[in-house]
C-alpha cells in the first residue's frame, strides 16, 4: 500500500491584505472579507518561480526523513504556472534535487488538482513496484487579472510528497471524479484566466467534490465521525467550509487544513497545503479525508491514516506550514505590482 | 544572445552548490576548480566533487543601488560574501529581508532562486541566494 | 644590458570627449609623445598598445594595429600589439616595452593607451568594466564592481582597521590636485562631507568614491638608444618596475581587505630600483575607489597611511604627495589609458614643469596601476639622477 515517506510545504514569505487591494480598486474591504472568507495572500518574490517553490517543499521533505535520494524513482510536479510551457519543472528538479538520472518524471496539469494527480500516479507506480519511492509536487505563482475577484485569493506556495511503502501516512484508497464542466478556463496566450462567475459554485465545486467525498466514504464504508481530519480543495473560505458543512463534518475537524483565508488559494497546492498543515499535528492512528478539486472539472479524493512511523519522522527539521504563515513579510499593492512583473518596463 | 550550453554546464554547481575537494590537501573549493592552487601538479586528478551544506554566516554585505542590465528591477538588492561552514567564501545575494537585518555575522542558509532570465524568450537561470536564519 | 629612459610623452584631456573617437585620441597621444621625445617614426622599433575592452565599447579589437595605422606609421609595418590586464593595461603595456628594450630587442618603443567609454551609455559601460570580475561566479550574481569595493569597504571598517573618513578623504585629495591640471576631466574641488552626502552607489560608497567614466589617451617614447637619449628634454630613467597577480575572485583570497599583490610588486620595484620607500617624492596610485586607494598605500607604506590620512600630508605640498595629477578620480579614469598617463604627468614632474602642482624636488615618484581590485599590480619607479 502507498504510504506517505515524508513531507513538505513551502509558503513565500510576502504577504498582501484584503484592505491593500481593496483600497486600490474602491471596494470594501469587509465586504470582501465577509464573503470569500480571505484575509491575506502570499506573494511570490521576484526571483521565485514554481520551480524554486517546489525545490524548497521538496527540500523541506527531505530535511524531515533519512532518504537515500538514489531510491527516488520518480518525479510528478503538478501546476498551472509552470515556468515554461515546453521545458518540464520535473526535469530540472532532477539536478535542484540531485536525483538520480534513471528517474520517470514529468508535468502534471489539470487546474488545482495537479499536484493530486501527480500523487495517484506516483502511488500507482509505488504499488505495482515499478519503484520504490516516488515525489509528487503540486505548486502555483497563480495569476488573477487586475480588478477581478480572483486578486483576492490568487496566491503562491507549494507541498511535496515523497511515497514509497512503510511511511507514516497510509493512503488506504483513492479515487477520482471527472466530467466536461466548463467552469474555468484560459486559453493559450492569454495572461489572466476566465471563469464562469456563479457557474463555478454548485455545477462545479461542489458537484465534484461532495461526490468525490461520498464516494470515497461510501467505498470506505465510513461516516464523518470515523474521520479526525478533512481537508478540501480551497479556492476561499467559503467553499470549503460549506462542503464540510454539507457533509457533515464540524469545525473542529476541517479548521486545521483550513489556510486560504491566511495564505490565499495556492491553486495546485491548495488543498495538500492544508493536508500538510495537518500532517503538521497528527498523532498516530488519526483518519484524514482529503479532497481535491480541479476546474475544468475534477476531484481527486484520498483516505489516510496516519500510524506509529509518524513518531520516527522529524518534523522538526523543516518550517511546518503554520510557522510559514506566521513568517510574513507585509507589502503595499506597489510592491505587489511590480513582483508580480504588471509594470511595463522599456522595451517590453 | 543564447548562453545555454555555458549556463548548463554550471548548473549542478549553481543549483546545489557542488564545490570541489583536494584529496591532496583536503580543502574544499566553491566556486569548484579543476586545479588546486596550494597543491598544483599533485592535485590533478584528484579534485572529487563535493555539496556544501548551504549553510554559513555573513562575512561581508553592501546594498546595491546601481544594479545592471536585469539587475535594475530588484535594485536597492544585498549583495553578501559568505563565510560557508566547509570554508569557503562565495558570493551572492541575500533576499527575504531589510537590509537593516544583515549585520556581519548573521546566519544565512542557501536557497535555490532565479537568477537571471534570458529576455522573455531564452532561458532561465536559477542559482543560489541567501536567506537569513534565526 | 643598457638603462631604459622615457624620451617622450604626451596626453589628449581626458574626460567625456564625444568628438573624438578612439582612433583619434590614440593618434593624438602618440604624436604629442613622439615630437615631444624629438624622434620620428623611422626610430620607431616597436608600438606597445593598453586598450581594456575596445571590443565591447566600440565594436573594436586588435586595437594597437589600429592605432598604429592612424598614427600613420603602417606604411613602415612597425610592429604593434595590443597589452590588456584590466585596468592595469597601461602599466603592464609599459612592463612589456621595457622589458623589449632592456633585453635589447628593440631600442627605442611607444607604449600608448587608450580608451573611448563614453560611445555607450553609462550603464553599459559599468557592465562593460564588470567584465573584470569573475563573470560566472561573481557578474552572474548581481555584483558589480563597485559592490565588491563596498564589501571591501564594510569589512576594513569590521575589523577596525580604518573609518569612513580615513578612505573618503582619498576623493577630496585628487580633486584638489585636479582642479589644478588642466587636462582633468574634472576641475572641482570637494569636501569630505560632499563624499559622504552624495548618491549611493553601493553602500557605503557614494558616487564621490568612485572615479568616472572617460576617454583618453597618454603615450610615451621610451628607448635605450644614445642618441635617442641625448635629443629628449630631461629623460627620466625607468628605475625599477614589477608587477604582481591575486586570485580573480575577491572571494577566492584569504582576506578580502587587503591587496597582497600590491605589497609584492611594490616591494619588488623599489629592490630593483636600489631605493628605499624614503626616497621616493611623490606616489601615483590607482583610486578607481576611494577604499582601494587606502589599502593601495597601507600595502605600499604600511598601516601609517590611515593617520596620515586623517592630516594633510598626502596633498603636493606636503610631505607625501599623492596623486597630484588628479588621479583616477578628477584628472579621469580611461581604462587603458590611466597606467601610462600616470607615467606621462610623473614625467612633467620630474623635469620641474608642473606649475601649481609642482612636488618640490621631485627626484623619484612612484606608479601604481591595478587591474580590479588587487587583481593585478604593476608597479613602476621613475626618477632622474
Amino acid at each position: 500500500m502507498s504510504s506517505i515517506v515524508s513531507y513538505g510545504s513551502y509558503v513565500p514569505r510576502y504577504r498582501i491584505k484584503v484592505e491593500e487591494i481593496a483600497r486600490e480598486w474602491g471596494e470594501h474591504p469587509e465586504n470582501i472579507k465577509n464573503g470569500i472568507m480571505i484575509y491575506s495572500k502570499s506573494v511570490p518574490g521576484p526571483d521565485e518561480d514554481v520551480l524554486t517553490i517546489s525545490a524548497e517543499a521538496a527540500k523541506n521533505a527531505f530535511r524531515r526523513a533519512n532518504i537515500d535520494r538514489k531510491t527516488i524513482g520518480a518525479i510528478y510536479v503538478g501546476s498551472e504556472s509552470h515556468p515554461y510551457a515546453v521545458k518540464p519543472t520535473s526535469s530540472i528538479l532532477v539536478e535542484a534535487l540531485g536525483l538520480p538520472y534513471e528517474i520517470h518524471s514529468a508535468d502534471y496539469e489539470f487546474a488545482c488538482k495537479a499536484g493530486t494527480a501527480a500523487m495517484q500516479n506516483v502511488m500507482a507506480m509505488v504499488d505495482s513496484g515499478q519503484i520504490e519511492r516516488g515525489i509528487a509536487i503540486g505548486a502555483d505563482t497563480s495569476q488573477g487579472a487586475p480588478g477581478d475577484a480572483l486578486e483576492y485569493s490568487a496566491s503562491a506556495g507549494g507541498t511535496a510528497f515523497i511515497i514509497g511503502e512503510e511511511g507514516f501516512a497510509d493512503i488506504n484508497a483513492t479515487l477520482s471524479f471527472t466530467t466536461d464542466t466548463p467552469d474555468f478556463w484560459r486559453r493559450e496566450g492569454e495572461r489572466y484566466p476566465s471563469h464562469g462567475g456563479r457557474f463555478t459554485g454548485e455545477p462545479a465545486y461542489f458537484k465534484h467534490v461532495i461526490t468525490a467525498a461520498k464516494k470515497m466514504m461510501e467505498k470506505m464504508s465510513t461516516k464523518p465521525e470515523d474521520y479526525d481530519y478533512a481537508v478540501f480543495h480551497q479556492p476561499n473560505g467559503k467553499f470549503p467550509t460549506r462542503a464540510a458543512k454539507m457533509l457533515g463534518f464540524r469545525e473542529e475537524q476541517y479548521k486545521d487544513g483550513l489556510l486560504t483565508p491566511y495564505i490565499g488559494n495556492t491553486y495546485s497546492s491548495s488543498m495538500i497545503i492544508g493536508l500538510s498543515a495537518i500532517l503538521d499535528k497528527a498523532k498516530s492512528g488519526d483518519r484524514i479525508l482529503a479532497v481535491a478539486f480541479g476546474s475544468g472539472a475534477g476531484s481527486d479524493a484520498f483516505d489516510i491514516t496516519v500510524n506509529n512511523r509518524i513518531n520516527s519522522i522529524k518534523r522538526e527539521n523543516a518550517p511546518g506550514v503554520m510557522d510559514q504563515v506566521n513568517k510574513a513579510i507585509w507589502i503595499d499593492y506597489a510592491t505587489y505590482v511590480k513582483f508580480k512583473g504588471k509594470i511595463v518596463m522599456k522595451g517590453e | 544572445m543564447s548562453e545555454v550550453p555555458r549556463f548548463w554546464r554550471e548548473s549542478r554547481h549553481r543549483y546545489r552548490l557542488v564545490g570541489t575537494r583536494c584529496e591532496n590537501c583536503n580543502t574544499l573549493y566553491f566556486p569548484p576548480r579543476e586545479i588546486c592552487p596550494v597543491c598544483r601538479r599533485e592535485s590533478v586528478g584528484k579534485m572529487r566533487e563535493e555539496e556544501l551544506s548551504g549553510e554559513g554566516e555573513v562575512y561581508s554585505f553592501t546594498v546595491v543601488h546601481d544594479g545592471l542590465g536585469q539587475f535594475k528591477m530588484q535594485v536597492p538588492y544585498i549583495m553578501a560574501m559568505i563565510r560557508m561552514k566547509e570554508g569557503p567564501l562565495i558570493t551572492g545575494q541575500i533576499v527575504d529581508c531589510s537590509p537593516e537585518e544583515v549585520k556581519i555575522g548573521s546566519k544565512v542558509a542557501a536557497t535555490l532562486r532565479k537568477v537571471r532570465v534570458e529576455g522573455k524568450d531564452g532561458i532561465i537561470q536559477y542559482g543560489y541566494k541567501f536567506v537569513l536564519k534565526e | 644590458m643598457k638603462d631604459v629612459y622615457i624620451v617622450g610623452a604626451g596626453a589628449t584631456k581626458f574626460g567625456e570627449l564625444w568628438d573624438s573617437s578612439l582612433r583619434e585620441l590614440a593618434s593624438q597621444a602618440g604624436l604629442k609623445a613622439i615630437t615631444d621625445a624629438g624622434i620620428y617614426a623611422e626610430d620607431v622599433d616597436a608600438l606597445f598598445g593598453a586598450n581594456t575592452s575596445g571590443g565591447q565599447f566600440v565594436d573594436q579589437e586588435h586595437v594597437a594595429a589600429l592605432i598604429a595605422d592612424y598614427s600613420g606609421i603602417s606604411e613602415l609595418n612597425i610592429p604593434s600589439i595590443r597589452i590588456e590586464a584590466g585596468s592595469a593595461s597601461g602599466g603592464a603595456a609599459l612592463l612589456q616595452a621595457y622589458l623589449a628594450v632592456k633585453s635589447g630587442h628593440y631600442g627605442t618603443v611607444v607604449v600608448g593607451g587608450v580608451e573611448k567609454m563614453t560611445d555607450v551609455p553609462s550603464e553599459v559601460a559599468n557592465e562593460i568594466i564588470g567584465g573584470s570580475m569573475d563573470a560566472e561566479w561573481e557578474t552572474f550574481f548581481g555584483a558589480t564592481e563597485a559592490s565588491l569595493a563596498a564589501m571591501i569597504a564594510k569589512r576594513h571598517e569590521y575589523e577596525g582597521r580604518a573609518k569612513r573618513e580615513n578612505y573618503a578623504v582619498f576623493p577630496v585629495i585628487s580633486h584638489k590636485h585636479g582642479s589644478m591640471n588642466e587636462t582633468s576631466h574634472f576641475r572641482n574641488s570637494i569636501k569630505l562631507e560632499d563624499v559622504l552626502k552624495a548618491s549611493l552607489v553601493s553602500e557605503p560608497l557614494t558616487v564621490l568614491d568612485t572615479a568616472p567614466v572617460s576617454d583618453g589617451a597618454s603615450a610615451l617614447v621610451i628607448s635605450s638608444d644614445e642618441k635617442v637619449i641625448r635629443k629628449a628634454d630631461h629623460p627620466v630613467k625607468i628605475k625599477g618596475i614589477a608587477a604582481a597577480n591575486d586570485f580573480l575572485s575577491l572571494h577566492d583570497r584569504k582576506s578580502i581587505d587587503s591587496f597582497k599583490a600590491v605589497k609584492k610588486s611594490s616591494k619588488e620595484a623599489l629592490e630593483l630600483a636600489g631605493i628605499s620607500i624614503g626616497k621616493i617624492d611623490g606616489f601615483e596610485i590607482h583610486d578607481s575607489y576611494s577604499i582601494a586607494a587606502l589599502i593601495e598605500m597601507e600595502e605600499i607604506i604600511g598601516p601609517q597611511a590611515i593617520k596620515m590620512s586623517e592630516g594633510d600630508e598626502f596633498y603636493y605640498n606636503s610631505s607625501m604627495p599623492v596623486n597630484v595629477s588628479g588621479g583616477l578620480k578628477a584628472h579621469g579614469y580611461p581604462l587603458g589609458a590611466v597606467g601610462v598617463y600616470q607615467a606621462v604627468d610623473a614625467v612633467l614632474q620630474l623635469r620641474g614643469k608642473a606649475g601649481q602642482r609642482q612636488i618640490k624636488d621631485a627626484r623619484n615618484i612612484m606608479l601604481h596601476n591595478m587591474g580590479g581590485l588587487g587583481t593585478t599590480s604593476v608597479t613602476t619607479i621613475l626618477g632622474v639622477e
